[in-house]
């Protein structure tokens, strides 16, 4: 059973990264494309003879080049992704048939998704909101030519603190949420009041980056982050809807094993 | 989706073998997200070669 789930989360998970690759590829390329021009132009204006020493790689002598960079970025989301699936399938285990029926008892009925299909959507909204759009408000994506590589270290564990903050909120959201088995309006109201309160505490305390450097382009920058956001929704929509396809037509197929015998649902 | 029933749940002790498979999960997450060849020693050649990933997908880069 668990070794079914893990499986279908590292196959779901790799198909869904190299769709993320598809639509990065198509959205987010032409937009880093531009910024590594702005980037070379900078470093050409600022040393005209040491340009090609740009420390930042992006230069055509760069270890990588932009044609395998972009051949990388479906082999960095389809590896993301089979990470993340697997992740995903071995929490889904451990979730499944331990939410959904834990409210039964209050007149509110079940507390969360109550099929595994549910249960796979409900966990990708959750994790796109904690893992991902959390950190993403506070430290947002930014392309190349922006950020300065002497803070890369406290950057990535700011970064890593605002996932940690996420998910430690959507444990503390989850736990009031069953504390309160009445109205299901209030048991929802009271899981987002408990999930922005530590999330906007850490918004407010930890310190600012921003390193968008003098007269870089306000539309790219925007452009850009618009094209990350909608990478991470577009892999969280796909492992979602693939992962929880996936479950319920397995689920169908262990109910009705003669086809002759299956409902016309 | 009525025609399926409420999941039942997988015991914990069915489960606890297969979180081994977590921290080799997280590995590759992190050398495909964070690693500047620290861990991989390979030098720059992997955080280069998934450098645009990185940024679309919203990690710090450089």
């Amino acid at each position: 059973m668990v070794r079914t789930l893990l499986v279908r989360g590292l196959l779901v998970g790799l198909l869904a990264g190299l769709v993320t690759g598809g639509f990065a590829f198509a959205f987010g390329e032409p937009r880093v494309d531009d910024a590594i021009a702005l980037e070379e132009a900078a470093a050409q204006a600022a040393a005209p003879e040491h340009a090609e020493e740009a420390e930042h790689g992006h230069s055509e002598e760069a270890v990588v080049g932009r044609p395998a960079q972009k051949a990388g970025l479906f082999l960095a989301t389809g590896l993301y992704g089979l990470a993340v699936g697997g992740i995903f399938a071995l929490v889904f285990a451990g979730l499944r048939g331990r939410v959904g029926r834990v409210g039964r008892a209050g007149r509110g009925g079940p507390v969360g998704p109550t099929s595994d299909g549910r249960l796979a959507l409900v966990m990708a909204g959750t994790a796109f909101a904690a893992i991902i759009l959390v950190p993403f408000v506070k430290y947002p994506a930014n392309p190349p030519a922006v950020g300065d590589p002497a803070t890369i270290n406290s950057r990535t564990l700011l970064y890593v603190a605002m996932i940690l903050v996420g998910l430690a909120a959507t444990v503390i959201a989850v736990a009031t949420a069953r504390r309160i088995t009445g109205d299901p309006w209030a048991r929802r109201v009271a899981a987002v009041v408990a999930f922005l309160v530590p999330v906007v505490a850490a918004w407010w305390l930890l310190p600012t980056v921003d390193e968008v450097p003098e007269g870089f382009p306000a539309t790219l920058l925007w452009e850009f982050r618009l094209a990350s956001i909608g990478t991470q929704l577009v892999f969280w929509t796909a492992l979602g809807v693939l992962f929880g396809w996936a479950s319920d037509r397995a689920a169908r197929r262990t109910i009705a094993p003669a086809p002759a015998a299956a409902a016309p649902s | 989706m009525s025609g399926l029933s409420t999941p039942s749940s997988i015991p914990f002790p069915r489960l606890r073998p297969w979180l081994a498979a977590v921290p080799v999960l997280l590995l590759v997450a992190y050398l495909v997200l964070m690693d500047n060849g620290a861990v991989s020693q390979t030098g720059a050649f992997l955080h280069e070669l998934m450098h645009d990933g990185r940024h679309l997908l919203g990690v710090p880069c450089h």
